[in-house]
């Protein structure tokens, strides 16, 4: 897993590459939870379109941050997502947490 | 008709839960399947796998783990065997959301996506002995 990251003002863009599974899911957290270490960052738009394969181990990694950002009254989007991505987001029920443009 | 099987036998170490999908999607593509029934084998696949590398192991790196995939007409069967530590409680196991292991950030939802994906899932498990899970999936697509 590859990771790009660009900060503008209170959002932090993320974009990830390759596959989140178990295997990825920790070194993918770290990465990310670093950047977080940064209060003033209050929304973190995760780019899933570089992603190609994702397990419930991304769930993981998403509601993690989730529960990060929303600690500091922040949000998390998500964009780029697949189809079988989004069919893993859908039956988790998690839009009803984040928000997908 | 159509018949195959394969066996694969690999550690309980992460690294092998991209390697046993890759296999098993490789081994499904006989059954010229869409690209999101492979989606959904590689996807089921991975859950069982890191089930029994993070439950049935503990994350030990010294386990055996088991795959055998067959296929049966257009019948496509994985059976994914670990000899760790096995499941008290299967039917709180394949709940949704619940997990043993919050600590790892794990979503609890490694059953409810096998099941999503999978026209059956089948869980066996014996406490110390280890667990089996067997996956089933119908090809829609044949070859005209």
């Amino acid at each position: 897993m590859e990771l790009n990251a660009t900060k503008r003002g209170p959002r932090l863009t993320v974009q990830l590459f390759g596959e989140l599974d178990h295997h990825s899911a920790e070194r993918t957290r770290i990465m990310m939870d670093t950047m977080l270490h940064d209060v003033s960052v209050r929304e973190l738009m995760i780019d899933m379109s570089g992603v190609t394969f994702m397990d419930s181990a991304g769930l993981g990694v998403i509601l993690g941050r989730y529960r990060t950002l929303n600690l500091r009254g922040g949000k998390l989007i998500v964009c780029g997502v697949s189809q079988s991505i989004d069919r893993i987001f859908k039956m988790s029920g998690l839009y009803a947490l984040i928000e997908r443009v | 008709m159509n018949r195959n099987e394969m066996e694969l036998k690999f550690l309980s170490v992460s690294q092998n839960e991209g390697f046993a999908r890759a296999v098993a999607a490789a081994f499904a593509s006989q059954l010229n399947p869409t690209v999101e029934e492979l989606s959904d084998i590689r996807t089921a696949i991975s859950e069982a796998v890191t089930n029994a590398i993070i439950h049935g192991y503990e994350n030990r790196p010294d386990g055996c783990i088991t795959m055998r995939c067959e296929i049966d007409g257009n019948k496509f069967t994985a059976t994914i065997s670990d000899k760790g530590c096995g499941i008290a409680d299967i039917s709180l196991a394949r709940k949704p959301f619940y997990t043993t292991r919050p600590e790892l950030e794990r979503s609890g939802m490694g059953f409810a996506v096998m099941e999503a994906f999978m026209e059956e899932v089948e869980v066996s498990s014996t406490v110390g002995s280890g667990t089996t899970v067997v996956l089933q999936k119908t090809i829609r697509r044949i070859d005209a």
